[in-house]
């Protein structure tokens, strides 16, 4: 059902109802998708697979989102591919520290599914464009 | 030397020089043993009858071999009388002229070489004509003519010469002139040392008031000579004129008897007024006829101490009057001061008292025995006060207070009274009198206890307020801590629900997220029943999160942690992006929305994002509180007040006035019983409130229920400003 060429979306949350809720939707929507619940593994996970974008909830345990965030944009292998912040956190600021620590883009949860992908979607297009 | 005022001899006129001559050689007859009589008749003739303004008659005393002055017209009497010229110089011009057989003309140059002797005629040119009798022709002659006249010596002079020289020589010839003429002179030296040396003057005047004879002091007052100055002369005449004037007042009044009538004069030599009393005496004299004797005496300083003495003794008068006043209005004082006065006398014994101490030291005689026995008592207590002050030590100006328990006769109420008395002392330093005077004390007293209760329940407030403050401090102290507690307590309140609505967003998301996934037909096609259960599902999930949200808002509010992000931005734009946000609803509302921009609108510096929150939220409550009619938002602006204002109006159900105030509230609407008709948190005004706040601005309502209603927020232009 996955298309080989249709873009890989890397979901990190350690919510694993939102995350699944999210992987569903983007696979419903076309996409393909790679999981992770915490920092250390969104980075092996972005390494290894090096996805088209990745969708990356900043409270985490362990290593959080910014730090995760701020480490792959960091490296030269995974500093090109955009990262898409979800947080529950709408307090002031947060969408400031996501853009700090390299965030290309910033979603507030809630945020229903049918929301996210129309932003994955823009995301993607933006790089399309630079490339 | 005064001018004499000659007394003519009063003869009728003589029509001819002969019978003038006849005339006075029947006087020659009348008095033929008088040779002075005789010779003041000659010259008194020659005046009159010969053309001759002055002449002197000279003749010669053997005994004493002097020419001495026996008459004269025209000149004053007193230099004829006193005049005695030396013979023993025979080169002296008036020696000579004795043995001239002719005339000498004395000149007032030396032309002829003789000098001009000083002479009863006094200055100025005149002949001497010797007198010689028939017997002894060639020999020296008897005395002298001297005759001023216009036209030198005339034939009445020569004939004149020649009678006098014979009559000199018949009355010589019997020896009796040098005798009678020494007892005359020294008679009349003598009469005139007299009256001169009486200090009152003396005037014998005629009947008319011309002046026969003055002494010195008169002649001061009645006589002055040309050279004298103007104001002498004339206070001169005037007091000749006051004294004629007062003459003969006297003469009309009662002739003859001596009268005195006071006269008021001036002092020629320093114009000062002068009074005298004047005594006058009438004289018959057969040879002189009638002359009036005045003796003026100066009453002038009689009359100045007569004055002082009347002065003086009105003086007094007053000075009694103005003393009896001060009596009076001392005895006015005294009684009127509400103090007890007293005045003793040096050995104690009471000399004055005023009504307040009668009161307390008198009593009348049918008083009750007790009301008598008080007064001794007091009397008592006084005198031994008194005495006390007298023994003492006590100086001139001293004062001896003390305190005297006094009773009251009358009422029999005692009276703590102070004492204060002073020793009244003569000039000499002699005690006369001691004044004391009595203050009651009750009053002081009295003020003395309930000062001090006032102080001790002023003592007693103090400490109470001592304690209050302290009790108050305490309380302070208390308060603050609370206050510490409540804002940490608030802090944690706020952090509690931003936790909470985080942790209440993460399940609601998957509810959401599933539901929309559902709905999207992931799972395939639904069934209209389960669409409609999912439908429900979603619409409270979206309720749920909107009240989290408003929550969450709330408490960021309240946290501080909602900081202003100012920006610059154009009102007008605002207007229709709100619209396309809630495009949906309007959509779903079916009603018109009408934006009224305003043309001239200049830029806004404040936030952004508030103001459009705001008026998501007004415009959001605008559609749902709305069924038919329109909503119209406007923008405006004014520049005086330098305010941007956005309002929102409906033709909705309206509110009621006295809920005005209500909906701006937390968690409220106009109905909030559970089974209220419209969703919502309730949270969306007080929300709008607490941002408009923090613009700087307010939002204001107007409306009626079931009229619509008219939201207006207003904000400075400039937020910083």
């Amino acid at each position: 059902m996955t298309d080989q060429k249709a873009p890989l979306i890397l979901v990190v949350d350690d919510y694993q109802d939102a995350r699944e809720m999210y992987a569903e939707y983007l696979q419903f929507s076309g996409f393909r998708v790679a999981e992770a619940r915490n920092g250390n593994e969104a980075l092996e996970q972005a390494f290894a697979l090096k996805p088209d974008l990745i969708l990356m909830d900043l409270s985490l345990p362990g290593m959080d989102g910014w730090e995760a965030t701020r480490q792959l944009k960091a490296d030269e292998r995974t500093q090109n591919i955009p990262v898409v912040a979800l947080t529950g956190h709408a307090l002031a600021g947060a969408s400031d520290g996501a853009k700090r620590a390299g965030c290309d883009s910033f979603v507030t949860k809630p945020c229903l599914p049918d929301d996210l992908v129309v932003e994955v979607r823009r995301m993607l297009n933006a790089v399309s464009k630079q490339a | 030397m005064s001018p004499l005022q000659v007394r003519t001899i009063a003869r009728a006129p003589v029509s001819s020089t002969i019978a003038s001559r006849l005339e006075l050689l029947e006087y020659y007859l009348a008095h033929h043993e008088d040779v002075m009589g005789c010779a003041q008749a000659s010259v008194d003739w020659l005046v009159q009858y010969a053309g001759v303004k002055q002449s002197v008659c000279l003749a010669v005393e053997p005994e004493s071999n002097m020419l001495v002055g026996i008459a004269g017209a025209g000149v004053a009497r007193d230099d004829v009388e006193l005049f005695s010229w030396p013979l023993s110089d025979a080169r002296d011009p008036l020696v000579a002229a004795l043995s001239a057989s002719q005339p000498i003309i004395f000149r007032q140059a030396r032309a002829n070489g003789h000098s001009l002797p000083t002479t009863p005629i006094g200055a100025g040119a005149f002949t001497a004509v010797p007198l010689r009798g028939i017997r002894n022709v060639e020999e020296a002659a008897l005395g002298l003519l001297l005759v001023r006249s216009g036209n030198g010596p005339t034939s009445e002079v020569g004939w004149l010469v020649t009678v006098l020289g014979q009559k000199i020589e018949q009355v010589r010839g019997r020896g009796s002139l040098s005798e009678e003429v020494k007892k005359l002179r020294r008679e009349r030296t003598l009469f005139f040392t007299i009256i001169n040396s009486v200090t009152d003057p003396i005037l014998l005047t005629d009947t008319e008031g011309r002046l026969i004879v003055a002494n010195a002091r008169a002649e001061k007052l009645f006589a002055a000579t040309e050279e004298e100055s103007e104001g002498r002369r004339r206070a001169v005449e005037l007091n000749n004129m006051l004294f004629s004037a007062a003459l003969s007042r006297t003469a009309v009044e009662d002739a003859g008897a001596a009268a005195a009538r006071e006269l008021l004069l001036v002092d020629p030599s320093d114009g000062s007024d002068l009074l005298f009393e004047v005594l006058s005496t009438t004289v018959e004299d057969p040879r002189e006829g009638t002359g009036i004797v005045s003796v003026l005496r100066n009453i002038t300083d009689l009359r100045r101490a007569t004055e002082q003495i009347e002065e003086n003794y009105q003086k007094v008068r007053v000075a009694e009057a103005a003393a009896r006043a001060e009596r009076d209005r001392l005895n006015l004082i005294i009684d009127s001061v509400a103090d007890p006065i007293i005045v003793t006398d040096p050995s104690g014994s009471t000399v004055l008292m005023n009504a307040p101490a009668e009161e307390l030291f008198t009593v009348s005689w049918d008083s009750p025995d007790t009301a008598q026995r008080t007064v001794q008592a007091n009397d008592a207590h006084f005198s031994s006060f008194i005495s006390g002050l007298l023994l003492g030590e006590t100086g001139p100006g001293e004062i001896r207070r003390g305190e005297i328990g006094l009773i009251n006769p009358n009422s029999g109420r005692a009276i703590p009274v102070e004492a204060i008395a002073g020793k009244v002392l003569t000039e000499t330093g002699e005690l006369t009198a001691v004044v004391t005077i009595l203050h009651d004390r009750t009053e002081a007293l009295e003020r003395a206890r309930l000062y001090e209760q006032l102080k001790t329940a002023s003592d007693e407030l103090q400490m109470r307020v001592q304690a209050a403050t302290a009790e108050l401090a305490q309380q302070n102290e208390l308060l603050r801590r609370q206050a510490i507690e409540l804002e940490q307590a608030s802090r944690l309140k706020s952090q509690f629900l931003a936790n909470m609505s985080h942790e209440f967003r993460t399940p609601l998301n998957a509810i959401l997220g599933y539901t929309h996934m559902l709905l999207q037909g992931v799972a395939g096609e639904l069934m209209p029943s389960v669409r409609r259960q999912l439908t429900r599902i979603d619409s409270n999930g979206r309720h749920l999160l909107t009240i989290i949200n408003e929550i969450l808002d709330i408490t960021r509010i309240e946290a501080g942690k909602m900081p202003l992000q100012i920006s610059e931005f154009d009102l007008n734009e605002l207007v229709p992006e709100v619209m396309t946000e809630l495009d949906p609803v309007i959509a779903r509302s079916r009603l018109p929305v009408t934006p009224r921009l305003w043309a001239k609108m200049p830029l806004v510096r404040t936030d952004r994002q508030k103001v459009k929150q705001i008026v998501v939220n007004l415009l959001s409550n605008a559609l749902k509180f709305t069924h038919q009619g329109g909503i119209e938002i406007a923008v405006g602006y004014s520049e005086h007040e330098r305010m941007a204002s956005i309002s929102v109006t409906d033709t909705g159900i309206g509110i009621a006035r006295e809920n005005h105030e209500r909906v701006f509230e937390d968690f409220r609407q106009v109905d909030d019983s559970p089974s209220r008709q419209y969703g919502g948190t309730g949270l969306g005004l007080a929300i709008c409130r607490r941002l408009s706040t923090m613009l700087g601005g307010r939002i204001s309502l107007n409306s009626n229920l079931g009229e619509g209603s008219t939201f207006t927020l207003m904000f400075p232009v400039d937020a910083d400003a």
